[in-house]
């Protein structure tokens, strides 16, 4: 039986909403709106969920996570005096060899890594933990290259279709990230927390219109275009690795649940559900890759 | 402590987690093929640690990439930092139980000194907090042992938020406010700017991660930069190289960029000295040079 990609969400990458929600009305509505989403995953018949999170950065291509139940913790490195984020997770350890494999067959560089201690990121423990609270539904983790552009993003993402489809699994993807990503760099009382500037809320907005209208791939074509005018979280990569994942087209039903600032940032909670049928006219400008082809040793800009 | 306070000696120590893993210390974990990849880092380690053993340090002041914060400069704020530092990067090479005690008295006069001089910052008091592997990498491999209490200083992204050149005025000014600190305290300093220099990495592992044959420089534009900014340093000419600082950091990805380089130049107040270049040599591409600057 083939399985299937059921449905996706985009997810803070920060731990304010689960580590501090009574600090401001804001990180209050998006943990809200995170343990909603994680209702809706309980009422459906999802059996995996699949992250890709911009805080896990790898340099050695792709890293997938194969330790079944990581028992650890962590403190943010900025917001460690907002506690420490202690964990004990499921993961699919059986999915994260297939997944590896099939990214290796799209001539993706990858491995699994099980290690005790391995520091799981801040942003994948807050979506575990809000989403998935009692671990009912094991889940799997991939790293955020840093070099990685467009192209090997699509491929991962593709690859984790694949993965998915040779497991006869129902799988939600996750994709935690923020939208503009400028901090602020100074003390901030949590209660006066805004966008950082008008022109990023702007782009945040228009992005999350898109996305409201379930136009996923519109989104993913844009991406660069958002990352130059709005300092898109590293590259807005975690929504190319969306998009290919869920099929690259613009059919779904979205829905914005919630859209707030952390420390100036733009964090949204975002639902995607297929729904065929709903959205035409694409306009497809990027190119579709289908493998990679390993490395070109000249430089381009600086990684992210 | 003897003496007036002062910098005693800084050191460029990138900190590889491969060094570690070639040398197979017994907190490491994962063993080494030693199949002989970074033998001219790790000699040139030797070297320096020769040098080390024979001066006398207080503590060991650390500016650390692998610490990053964007909103200030964050100091460690606990009296002993203990546990396991699996690298998030290369997990397969450096798994490390750690145990250092911390001078918490200097991180706070440093910490009020950059507050002092306008910086942001803060102090970072969560006992839970995980020392990262940059500061523990290059602390083991300068001195070879964890009993000199150290200071760790974050990375502030201000190269990234900003630019180049912002960031630069910053890790400066950091950098003066570390060298009064460390005088008002009257405390002998060893500092340790703990990066590499050309900074792009391939993104693919030999199967064996200490094979020789794999390890090369990641293009030819990597290798030139890096001998340039080598025989500046071999020159004395650490002004000209904070002034091309912002090139050097676009031309070849610099993990100067992360400003512990700056810092480190700053805090010694642009020293004239000719440097001592122990090593060079490549790890997954990337150039590392052990430099010493002698100020004793
Ligand atoms: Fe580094």
């Amino acid at each position: 039986m083939s399985g299937s990609l059921i449905g996706g969400y985009v997810l803070p990458n920060k731990p304010h909403p689960l580590l501090a929600p009574e600090q401001n009305a804001g990180w209050a509505e998006l943990r809200e709106a995170m343990e909603e989403c994680g209702r809706e995953i309980a009422r459906s018949d999802a059996d995996l969920l699949l992250i890709f999170s911009t805080r896990w950065t790898s340099i050695i291509g792709h890293q997938f996570q194969a330790d079944p139940e990581p028992d650890w913790w962590e403190v943010d490195d900025d917001f460690h005096e907002y506690g420490t984020l202690r964990y004990k997770l499921r993961m699919d350890a059986p999915f994260a060899e297939r997944w590896c494999a099939a990214a290796r067959a799209r001539g993706l560089h990858t491995r699994t890594v099980a290690y005790r201690g391995f520091p799981i990121d801040v942003g994948t423990v807050a979506a575990l933990k809000l989403l998935n609270p009692d671990n009912r539904i094991p889940a799997g983790v991939v790293s955020c290259n840093m070099y990685s552009d467009r192209a090997e993003t699509i491929v991962l993402g593709k690859a984790t279709r694949d993965a998915v489809e040779q497991s006869g699994r129902k799988a939600i993807a996750v994709a935690v990230t923020s939208f503009s990503n400028r901090m602020f760099t100074e003390w901030i009382d949590p209660a006066d927390d805004r966008i950082h500037s008008p022109k990023d809320d702007e782009w945040n907005r228009k992005f999350l219109e898109l996305l409201g209208e379930g136009r996923l791939e519109d989104v993913s074509q844009l991406a660069r275009e958002f990352t130059r005018q709005a300092n898109g979280d590293s590259k807005m990569k975690a929504l190319w690795w969306l998009a290919a994942t869920m099929g690259q087209h613009n059919d779904y039903a979205g829905s914005v649940r919630a859209y707030a600032p952390i420390w100036g940032t733009g964090a949204a909670v975002v639902g995607l559900v297929p729904a065929p049928g709903r959205a035409g006219n694409l306009e497809y400008d990027e190119d579709d890759t289908d493998h990679y082809r390993g490395e070109r040793e000249v430089l381009a800009q600086q990684p992210s | 402590m003897t003496g007036p306070g002062r910098i005693v000696t800084g050191v460029l120590a990138p900190h590889p987690p491969h060094l570690v893993y070639a040398a197979n210390p017994p907190q490491n974990e994962p063993r080494s093929s030693r199949a002989g990849a970074w033998k001219g880092l790790l000699e040139g380690y030797e070297k320096l640690r020769a040098r080390l053993t024979a001066r006398e340090f207080d503590v060991v002041v650390v500016h650390t990439p692998h610490w990053k914060t964007t909103v200030g400069h964050h100091f460690l704020g606990i009296p002993r930092c203990k546990g396991l530092s699996v690298d998030p990067i290369f997990p397969n090479l450096f798994r490390f139980q750690f145990d250092l005690p911390v001078d918490v008295e200097l991180g706070e006069a440093i910490c009020a000194e950059a507050a002092a001089g306008g910086l942001v910052t803060k102090m970072m008091r969560n006992p839970d907090f995980r020392l990262d592997y940059g500061t523990i990498t290059s602390n083991y491999l300068s001195l070879g042992h964890f009993e000199t209490p150290i200071v760790a200083i974050s990375s502030n992204r201000v190269y990234f938020d900003y630019s180049n050149e912002a960031g630069d005025r910053e890790m400066l000014a950091l950098g003066a406010a570390t060298r009064r600190a460390i005088e008002k305290l009257g405390k002998r300093a060893l500092l340790l700017a703990t990066c590499s220099l050309s900074h792009r990495h391939f993104t693919q592992e030999p199967a064996d991660p200490e094979d020789p044959a794999f390890e090369h420089p990641y293009n030819a534009n990597q290798t030139r930069w890096d001998d340039h900014i080598l025989s500046l340093m071999r020159n004395g000419e650490t002004r000209r190289i904070v002034d091309e600082m912002p090139d050097f950091i676009e031309g070849c990805v610099s993990e100067t960029r992360d400003g512990a380089l700056t810092w480190m130049i700053g805090a010694m107040g642009f020293p004239t000295i000719p440097a001592i270049v122990h090593g060079y040599g490549t790890v997954i591409g990337t150039g590392n040079a052990i430099v010493e600057w002698d100020l004793s």
